[in-house]
């Protein structure tokens, strides 16, 4: 057999391979005071994948025998994790220009990373999920690392390195159980064979999903698997922990989703519960932690681990007859995250330049400072709390609508989930009210163009979101991944 | 004329002008933040001129779908309850405006904010969508909370915190509420709505709607404020700026009161019925513990702030003994009680600017000195008092009356309540303005005619409410006439699920 492959398919893949390896190449005749051309470079790359997969808007194709599908779901998710890494390049240039880093193993890297995000979403078998989330994984590991001399900094890659590499075993021997009792890597056949009977293997394949669950669970920091998550974002780059938080975090979510709601979804009644748990746990410890954070960039790794918490939650309620519900919920709320987040990190990464401790109290005076960037931050945290006008009360208002529908657990998981949203007011504030409340030292900062650039255009985007949610809330149902 | 969006949104249009000229001179943003707030108050006198008195329902009605794939619409319409609420809001914005001379720091950012609040204030009274109501009842919080943090007085982070921490939690319930009610709607009607007319029309198991009840009386008894639920707001009040405090006890306690005649007592008769003695001795709480705390305070302002406390327990007491006195006069006071405690807090703020203290001890003998400023403190204390005459009398007489015929015990205690008022407000007169001379003040200014411009209104509003209440009744009336039968007909038959006519 000789099967053909879709070329137009993978088209913004193949982009993507050929900027990494220029990159790389190209990087080795530029002087070091060039070095930073890598950046305009990559940046074309990820823009010409952009387009590419713009070009497949409306498709539905698969290539290499069903493994690879290029859908409405995984088109939405391409173009996210495209539009994030132009935002993470955006914050990159000047952060890695000034600090004397390996800017060109610094981009390919980064690409890697990208690259496995884009596959993420087509991928409907299981060893390409594999393929995809290592590819993830592999490069964040290095780039996490990334500054050298911060003891902080390897601390960051070896514990992301341990974990990524012990939940990624875990997850490939559950990986293999799936396959040895339901004889195919494919999802939809791995969905349809655990729809039958499994002669007495019943047992077997629901330890087997939890084996993946529980690898994909280290990727999104569900508790009790979050512990890596504040010290590698604390020690790593500030634009490498704006990828983490978002598009490496999104990349986890989109293979949840599909394994979930597509190979997994006749074991929902099982894995509900499992889901009900972690996300009750994860978004209560994250905004407990996170209360006493004195440190800018650990007050928001926790927060992102609370706000995983909040996407966790459409997939407790799947097998309640809200699944299409649930599903767009979690994709809109993950969506919207992302721009939030990104808009909070770069307000941080102009601050990191100030003060590189990156202390709340060191955020004090920013409205006089800065005042557009102390603006945007405010309206990211006002946005991650779940306050109107912002977007990101359209985030959780899916979350909850779902919850509610679905009757029952889906209700009571609501009321937690409130209560979880008050309680993150407490510290969400902290910054605006250093910002804008405390009087700080009068010096105007200056912060790079780029950077500015991507804290307005996401605090615009977040004000746009909330005024009309379709801009983003139009897109998740139309996916016929879950319903068909 | 599209009255209703018009009154709404007009405040935004001064907001990109002083959110983006950066080097806006402090006179022309006070400048167009007052002209955009009396063009507001000149529009809503319009929209009273369209109002049809004589009926009782919804009028000017305006409908659009906002997002069609949420179900939610921008829904706005006024009726008897909610017309005095828009007007004494596009009133007090500008006087607080007028009235804000002492904020230096940060004028425009101050200015953006006040225009903010007047626009989500109003939308929160005009939405006959919950999911909009929602909307502009969160939006009003973050302004809010800014007025109080950034140019309030002594603890004003610590205040804003607490203020923005209650209020966020009851309205998280209410969220939760509201998309119960939506779920319910598309089992029982076909398709999810968030359209309040429509939603009085489910019928809920009586555990079920009682359950709701809680959740939304909680959100809005939290903003009332209730005894328990009422300690954010002395600290807020206390550290506000004074426009702070008056838009606090004006507008945003109203939307408290407002919320429950509006979603708790149409949308949950029954339940409504069952809680309605807790709610009334809650209310009885806040009446007589509001007074009596107030007595004790050494703090002229904080004294006002828990004199709100006791007059917004007879708005309740009022609305919960369903009757159509009991309701009208509710309604009556949630206007009075903005005109006379916000011209009790203007006053006290203007007198601050003048001695920099509130403490009572430090006080007294300004008589002389300030003459204007004491006299125009006497009219609003009085009025607050409820001297026949002036506008508190009439909605005061009204809640006692209507809550007499529904329970004695009820009205008798209500009536202590307005001799404590007189009490801790006479006594707080005489030790502010009375006694000997004070030669620390000698010298300080009287009101300037700005002031006496902030002032005046408020003044003359409460003789002419005083004198000729029909202004206002004869608009009221019809609406509460019909929500008290709305509410009747299920007390007749408890086990009754339908609802009367939408």
């Amino acid at each position: 057999m000789n099967p053909t492959i879709d070329y137009h398919a993978i088209l913004p893949e193949l982009i993507l391979s050929g900027t990494l390896v220029v990159v790389l190449v190209v990087d080795v005749f530029l002087r070091p005071p060039r070095k930073w051309l890598a950046m305009p470079l990559s940046f074309a790359g990820v823009l010409a994948a952009f387009v590419a997969t713009l070009t497949l808007i409306g498709a539905d194709r698969t290539t290499f025998g069903g493994s690879y599908h290029v859908d409405p779901f995984a088109v939405l998710f391409k173009v996210f994790f495209l539009s994030v890494a132009m935002i993470v390049l955006f914050l990159s240039l000047r952060y890695f220009r000034e600090g004397r880093y390996y800017q060109g193993e610094y981009y390919f890297l980064l690409l890697s990373s990208v690259l496995g995000c884009v596959m993420m979403p087509s991928s409907r078998d299981l060893l390409m999920l594999f393929i995809s989330l290592e590819l993830v994984s592999a490069p964040a590991f290095l780039i996490a690392a990334f500054r050298k001399n911060d003891p902080r900094s390897n601390e960051a890659g070896l514990k992301f390195f341990l974990i990524g590499v012990l939940s990624s075993a875990v997850m490939l021997y559950g990986m293999s159980l799936i396959y040895g009792v339901t004889g195919s890597t494919n999802l939809y056949e791995i969905g349809k064979a655990l729809a039958g009977h499994l002669g007495g293997q019943e047992t077997l394949a629901l330890a087997a999903i939890l084996f993946v669950v529980t690898g994909f669970a280290f990727k999104v920091s569900a508790f009790p698997f979050q512990f890596w998550a504040p010290d590698t974002y604390e020690g790593a780059p500030v634009p490498v922990t704006a990828f983490l938080a978002s598009a490496s975090k999104a990349a986890g979510f989109t293979g949840l989703l599909q394994l979930m709601f597509v190979a997994f979804i006749h074991q929902a009644a099982f894995w509900g519960p499992v889901f009900a748990a972690f996300s009750i746990f994860t978004m209560s410890i994250g905004n407990l932690v996170a209360l006493q954070q004195r440190q800018a960039v650990r007050l928001l790794a926790y927060s992102s681990i609370a706000q995983a918490g909040y996407m966790l939650l459409p997939f407790a309620l799947a097998g309640h007859g809200v699944d299409k519900e649930a599903f767009a919920a979690a994709v809109t709320y993950i969506l919207i995250y992302a721009i939030m987040n990104l808009g909070a990190f770069a307000v941080v990464v102009a601050v990191s330049r100030k003060s590189s401790a990156l202390l709340i109290a060191d955020f004090a005076g920013l409205m006089r400072n800065a005042p557009l960037l102390a603006l945007a931050m405010t309206i990211f945290m006002v946005s991650l709390a779940g306050v109107p006008p912002t977007a990101g009360f359209w985030g959780k208002f899916f979350v909850f609508r779902a919850g509610i529908d679905a009757g029952g657990i889906g209700i009571a998981l609501a009321v937690v989930m409130v209560v979880n949203s008050v309680i993150s007011l407490f510290y969400y504030l902290a910054i605006p009210r250093q910002m804008i409340l405390v009087e700080g030292p009068e010096e105007p900062m200056r912060s790079p163009a780029l950077v500015t650039f991507v804290a307005a255009l996401a605090a615009a985007a977040v004000i746009a979101v909330f005024v009309y949610p379709d801009l983003i809330a139009h897109f998740p149902p139309l996916s016929t991944l879950v319903g068909s | 004329m599209p009255w209703l969006s018009v009154t709404i949104f007009l405040p935004l249009i001064g907001v990109p002008i002083l959110l983006f000229w950066r080097g806006i001179p402090d006179p022309v943003a006070r400048g167009v933040a007052l002209l955009a707030s009396t063009t507001t108050f000149v529009v809503s006198l319009g929209l009273l001129g369209a109002f049809d008195a004589s009926t009782p329902g919804y009028q000017l009605v305006e409908r659009a779908t906002w997002v069609r794939s949420i179900g939610l619409q921008y829904l706005v319409g006024v009726d008897g309850v909610s017309l005095f609420l828009v007007m004494l809001t596009t009133l007090i914005i500008p006087i607080g405006i007028l009235a804000s001379g002492s904020v230096t720091r940060n004028v425009r950012l101050f200015m953006a904010c006040s225009l903010l609040l007047e626009t989500a204030v109003l939308g929160a009274f005009l939405s006959l969508d919950l999911l909009l109501f929602f909307v502009f009842f969160e939006a009003l919080l973050f302004p809010m909370y800014l007025l109080i943090g950034m140019w309030g007085s002594g603890r004003r982070v610590y205040a804003a915190v607490k203020f923005f921490l209650f209020t966020m939690f009851g309205s998280a319930f209410l969220l939760v509420a509201i998309l119960f009610l939506f779920s319910r709607a598309s089992g029982q009607f076909g398709r999810g709505t968030f359209e309040l007319t429509k939603l009085q029309h489910l019928s809920l198991p009586p555990a079920t709607e009682r359950w709701l009840f809680l959740a939304f009386f909680i959100a809005f008894a939290v903003k009332v404020p209730l005894v328990p639920l009422h300690t954010w707001l002395p600290d807020a009040h206390t550290e506000a700026p004074t426009k702070g405090s008056i838009i606090l006890a004006a507008l945003l306690l109203k939307t408290g009161t407002y919320g429950l005649i509006r979603f708790n007592l149409v949308l949950f008769p029954e339940a409504s019925h069952y809680f309605a003695n807790a709610v009334s001795i809650l209310a009885l709480v806040g009446i007589i513990y509001g007074a009596i705390v107030a007595m004790m305070q050494s703090d002229l302002k904080r004294l006002i702030a828990y004199s709100s406390v006791s007059h917004l327990g007879f708005v309740v007491l009022g609305i919960f003994a369903f009757t159509q006195q009991g309701m009208s006069g509710g309604v009556l006071q949630m206007v009075n009680h903005g005109i006379s405690t916000g011209a009790l807090f203007l006053l006290v703020g203007l007198l601050y600017d003048r001695t920099h203290t509130r403490q009572l001890d430090e006080l007294g003998g300004l008589a002389d000195i300030t003459p204007l400023l004491a006299g125009s403190f006497m009219v609003a204390a009085l009025s607050s008092i409820g001297l026949p005459g002036l506008n508190n009398f009439v909605g005061e007489f009204l809640v006692i009356l209507g809550t007499f015929t529904a329970n004695r015990a009820f009205g008798v205690l209500a009536a202590t309540g307005v001799v404590l008022g007189a009490i801790y407000l006479l006594w707080a007169y005489q030790r502010t303005w009375h006694g000997p001379p004070n030669e620390r003040y000698r010298g300080l200014a009287d009101l300037s005619r700005v002031e006496i411009t902030a002032v005046a209104p408020l003044l003359v509003v409460m003789l002419v409410l005083g004198v000729y209440p029909k202004l206002l009744l004869d608009r009221i009336n019809p609406t509460t006439n019909k929500i008290v039968q709305q509410v009747q007909v299920v007390r007749h038959d408890q086990r009754l699920l339908a609802r009367g006519g939408g």
